[in-house]
């Protein structure tokens, strides 16, 4: 099995994309609601993301 | 008013949800296949799937249940039931010997992760078979 590395962003979107289409796709009872649904988490997953490395950037300096 | 919410909440006969809910364990989106909703099943398949094999990819590691204090136990238990709901992958990966040790490094993290959570998500995956075997969502 070949090794993947790589960085804290790539990591952390994949796992956001992948969440929020599972998420998308039990939640809801129709398709509309369901892409709506997964696209508002990976928008949320994104805003905590930027918002998470930001806060520890300043911290750190 | 009650009788009306005692009735909502009677469990469906387990014949009627059962075997839904243990095929979508083993093959994650099984369930919902055969509830005749193969787009969903196939979207849950492959995004559960490919969750799993990227943990594996990133050399994440297994948890196996550990007894001691309450933090180990609830890290090492919960995570192994984590692991576990992942049906057939883990079986799969546990058998073929690709269960890594636990080793520092931020990829190595995130791998452990990915796998307790390809789990966790085809738990939800079997609650939304679950409510679609017992007439409770389309």
């Amino acid at each position: 099995m070949p090794k993947m590395n790589l960085s804290h962003f790539e990591a952390s979107f994949l796992f956001a994309l992948l969440v929020s289409i599972v998420l998308g796709v039990v939640t809801k009872r129709n398709d509309r609601e369901r892409l709506e649904y997964g696209i508002y988490t990976f928008a949320c997953f994104m805003v905590a993301l930027f918002g998470l490395g930001w806060l520890m950037y300043l911290g750190h300096r | 008013m009650a009788q009306t919410k005692e009735q909502r909440q009677a469990p469906p006969p387990i014949g009627q949800w059962l075997p839904a809910v243990a095929l979508g364990w083993l093959v994650p989106g099984g369930g919902h296949v055969l509830l005749k909703r193969p787009g969903r099943g196939a979207l849950l398949g492959i995004t559960i799937t490919l969750m799993f094999v990227l943990g594996l990819m990133m050399r994440g590691s297994m948890f196996q249940p550990q007894t001691g204090d309450l933090l180990t136990v609830l890290i090492n238990v919960g995570g192994f039931i984590g692991d576990a709901c992942s049906g057939i992958l883990y079986l799969l990966s546990a058998w073929l010997g690709y269960g890594q040790p636990d080793m520092a490094g931020h990829v190595h993290d995130y791998g452990t992760k990915f796998l307790v959570t390809a789990g966790l998500l085809n738990i939800l995956a079997m609650v939304d078979a679950f409510e679609i075997a017992a007439g409770r969502k389309d």
